[in-house]
């Protein structure tokens, strides 16, 4: 209790910029005093400031207005419900320009981003999202790319592990035709490029 | 009635169909060609009897006999003549039927083609091809009925879906349908070849331009698809990983890492088993996709058991697959091989990274197009992946893949040293770094974007060298450079034509990037005479009118004027277009192209639009004509890949002779 106390003095002296404490010994002044400034000051700073910012915007407090970029931001990474497979800021259907003047109403009230998201899912699912989140079910879909592309890459690895021990210079092909592997020199290409024309 | 004549036909065709295989296989079973000449016959005669049934459906939209309730599902009275006309593929059970008559026209030209020179897979040719004919056949005739009559006779038909009365929109299904369908007749000569155990790449030589112009048409199909989609469908891009592109796009994948990996059996004898697998796959995902495309299967499983075609699609699918599986593993002796990739950096070895990377972006569009039927299977609740997801999940590989292109074709077979690979990728490196830097410089800070730029610029410059020393080494013999380069290209079609569809993916990836990273986008209702402005354009919104159009077409046009600079540039006229009669809403945007970005209007029906006022969305789209130019240097690329060359042919010929005496190549 004390010393809760004595941190709000601290704050209160750092507020009034640290004036000299020594010359005032703390207990000879009511803590109720002190505290009661403290309220009347909060108090006070809460009554100025929404004044202020009344001023700038001169609307009503709580409403803003919300341009269409800032809802189309929040309408594009959601689905419309009904519609398949469309983003819900480019879907041209009445029930999606509802679902878009919902989303302003709820960003006009102050609501994030992540607000409109939560009731959207909360609402019609998992679905409502472009990105679905990474719990449950979803989670295993997350990884399965992964898993999958891991897995090809440690088949791929020991295959091509395999044939490292093989000797490069004589491989019989199935045919039985003895096929060797001749390097062609570094400045044949012109020569390479002829006789591929001519072969094939 | 003319309509009762087409269905008879396509009962008859259905018979005929089962006939050739029966036969083919008969004649096969007791040596006996007459029969198996008959199965043949009997192939080419699904066509005309295909063609005669498709016939009477045009007929019937042309008439408008809406006492079939196909046509007056997908026409009416006062549609213009053309599109009466391809409504044929304007709705399920139509554009079923339409896939029937291409595979029976693909079915006919291969009888009448190939008939002589390979003559002993043809019994199998023929049951596989009938066999898939068959299926499709019994759906249109039993259960997808084009001919189903209506109980009462409506006075005009409901129209055609507004989406699909597009000059794209017209053309893109039988692109799509053509390159569906063509993969089926490299997928009948694959099952021949194991059929007869005749597993050298004989099967792969005989079908390698039905290959090559079946996956010309799907990604003709692909192409045109997203540039309908930007004209159309009014939300700036093009590609929107829905799952109807989707099933498109699995089908192209598996095709193109099939028509890579072929060429390592052509010149080493490996991946035999492999090759079968990835054939396979393409057929059953394009038997999917054609699926998938025309029903809402994607959207519930409780569509898809809903749907009458649903459970025997899947049950087809899984007969064909269990049917090659069973003969992949029967053969698996056969189909393997002494030859081993030696090195890392060897050729064989790059397609086969080419190969990974395919199946890693191929198995993760699955996953994600497929996923809201597994997530409601396993937890009943409805899951989904959007776009961003798709994106993020396949660039890299896309990246990869990228650099995989401009890289794999200076390595060599066997073996390229590590060295010499070096050397010839330091001085394009740092070419590309110095182009990159300069971009920097231009004030571009994006790193994805400059990374994949740095990419692009790579491979291309890596692309273009491989042209000039090919060139240089022919003018050598005293040619001037475009007779050089004429002769490049027409004595190694395949690997030009294919180093031109390289170039063209990589102008696309680099439109690609434009679009993707730099799209700037913004919305704003004007007042008449007002003005919005975005980066260096002005747009001013002159007015807007509303008037009838053709059809029951409500049409909502503003006028505006773009600046650039403050210069005026363009009048554009975007609109929305209500159809009253479905109160189906159409956005149609308005651009100004140029050769480096579109700025794109929409007119956005969110508040009901006044003449005085209306609320524009902008885009700015940087680069999008790139992809449009890349898709065109693509299909040049594949037309130059897939030109006949009777020469060559011969020369094809002789070597399939030579290899078979066991001289080898």
């Amino acid at each position: 209790m004390k010393e809760e106390r004595n941190l709000i003095l601290e704050a209160y002296f750092v507020v009034r910029k640290r004036q000299p404490t020594t010359h005032y010994p703390l207990r000879t002044m009511s803590s109720r005093f002190i505290v009661l400034s403290l309220f009347l000051t909060m108090f006070a700073s809460l009554l100025v400031l929404p004044a202020a910012a009344q001023d700038v915007e001169t609307e009503e407090p709580v409403l803003r207005e919300v341009s269409d970029d800032e809802v189309n931001e929040v309408a594009k990474d959601l689905y419309c419900p009904v519609c398949e497979n469309t983003p819900l800021d480019v879907c041209p259907t009445k029930a999606c320009a509802d679902w878009r003047e919902l989303i302003r109403t709820k960003l006009a009230a102050g609501e994030t981003k992540q607000d409109v998201f939560d009731y959207f899912v909360l609402q019609y699912g998992d679905s409502a999202l472009a990105r679905p989140p990474k719990t449950g079910i979803n989670f295993v879909l997350w990884l399965l790319p992964f898993i999958a592309v891991a897995l090809g890459l440690v088949f791929f690895a020991r295959y091509m592990k395999g044939l490292r021990q093989d000797d490069p210079e004589t491989v019989t092909s199935a045919s039985g035709v003895q096929d060797v592997s001749p390097e062609p020199a570094p400045d044949d290409y012109s020569a390479r490029v002829e006789q591929e024309l001519k072969g094939k | 009635m003319i309509a009762d004549l087409g269905f008879f036909a396509l009962v008859i065709a259905f018979g005929v169909s089962i006939y050739a295989a029966v036969a083919a296989w008969y004649g096969n079973r007791v040596d006996e060609p007459r029969w198996v000449e008959s199965g043949r016959n009997a192939v080419i005669l699904v066509f005309p009897l295909v063609a005669l049934s498709a016939g009477t459906i045009i007929m019937s939209l042309l008439n408008n006999d809406f006492s079939i309730e196909y046509v007056w599902r997908v026409s009416s009275i006062d549609m213009p003549t053309y599109l009466k006309v391809t409504s044929l593929w304007g709705g399920q059970a139509g554009s079923l039927l339409f896939w029937n008559l291409l595979l029976a026209l693909f079915a006919a030209v291969v009888m009448m083609r190939k008939w002589r020179v390979d003559r002993e897979f043809m019994p199998y040719v023929i049951i596989v091809i009938s066999m898939t004919q068959v299926f499709f056949l019994g759906i249109s005739a039993f259960i997808e009925n084009p001919f189903t009559r209506m109980t009462v006779i409506p006075p005009d038909g409901n129209g055609l879906n507004p989406l699909l009365r597009h000059p794209g929109m017209i053309i893109h299904p039988p692109m799509l349908y053509l390159g569906f369908v063509g993969f089926v007749i490299p997928y009948s000569f694959a099952m021949a070849a194991l059929l007869t155990n005749k597993l050298d790449d004989r099967w792969i030589r005989t079908t390698r331009r039905w290959t090559l112009v079946a996956w010309l048409f799907l990604s003709l199909g692909l192409i045109l698809g997203g540039r309908w989609a930007y004209d159309v469908l009014g939300w700036g891009g093009y590609w929107a990983w829905d799952p109807v592109e989707n099933a498109s796009l699995m089908p192209w994948l598996a095709g193109t890492a099939f028509l890579h990996s072929v060429m390592i059996q052509e010149k080493r004898n490996m991946f035999k088993m492999w090759n079968m697998f990835l054939i396979v796959m393409t057929y059953c995902l394009v038997i999917l996709g054609t699926f998938v495309v025309r029903s809402g299967v994607i959207s519930s499983v409780h569509s898809f058991a809903q749907s009458a075609i649903g459970p025997f699609f899947f049950a087809f699918i899984v007969i064909m697959f269990l049917f090659s599986a069973y003969w992949m593993t029967k053969r698996r002796e056969d189909l393997a091989t002494e030859n081993q990739i030696n090195s890392f950096l060897s050729r064989e070895a790059a397609f086969l990274y080419n190969n990974f990377l395919i199946m890693a972006i191929l198995a993760v569009v699955f996953l994600f197009t497929y996923y809201p039927i597994f997530s409601e299977l396993f937890t009943g609740e409805k899951g989904f992946v959007g776009a961003p997801v798709y994106e993020q999940a396949t660039a890299p590989l896309f990246a990869a893949l990228l650099l995989l292109m401009g890289v794999a074709p200076l390595t060599m077979w066997y073996k390229t040293s590590a060295k010499r690979l070096e050397m010839s990728l330091l001085w394009p490196a740092v070419a590309t770094t110095v182009i990159v830097g300069v971009i920097f410089a231009l004030g571009i800070r994006y790193w994805a974007a400059l990374l994949g730029m740095w990419i692009v610029i790579f491979s291309l410059i890596l692309t273009l060298i491989e042209f000039w020393k090919g060139t240089r080494a022919r003018m050598k013999r005293g040619e001037n450079v475009l007779t050089a380069y004429g002769h490049l290209l027409s004595r190694n079609r395949r690997r030009y034509g294919g180093y031109w569809i390289h170039i063209g993916v990589l102008v696309m990836a680099f439109g690609i990037i434009g679009t993707e990273v730099f799209q700037q986008q913004t919305q704003l209702n004007l007042q008449n005479g007002e003005s919005l402005t975005m980066g260096n354009y002005e747009m001013v919104f002159n007015g807007v009118e509303r008037f009838p159009g053709p059809d029951d077409l409500l049409i909502t046009e503003a006028d505006v004027d773009v600046f650039y600079n403050g210069r005026f540039v363009k009048n554009l006229n975007p609109r929305t277009e209500l159809y009253t009669r479905t109160g189906q809403p159409m956005t149609i945007p308005a651009a100004r192209s140029t050769i480096s970005e579109d700025f794109y209007v929409l007119l956005v029906n969110w508040e009901p639009t006044s003449s005085t006022e209306a609320t524009f969305r902008v885009y700015v789209n940087p680069l999008i004509n790139w992809v449009w130019a890349g898709g065109l240097i693509f299909v040049i690329g594949t037309l130059i890949a897939a030109w006949p060359d009777p020469r060559k042919e011969k020369v094809a010929e002789a070597k399939r002779e030579r290899m078979a005496l066991g001289v080898g190549d």
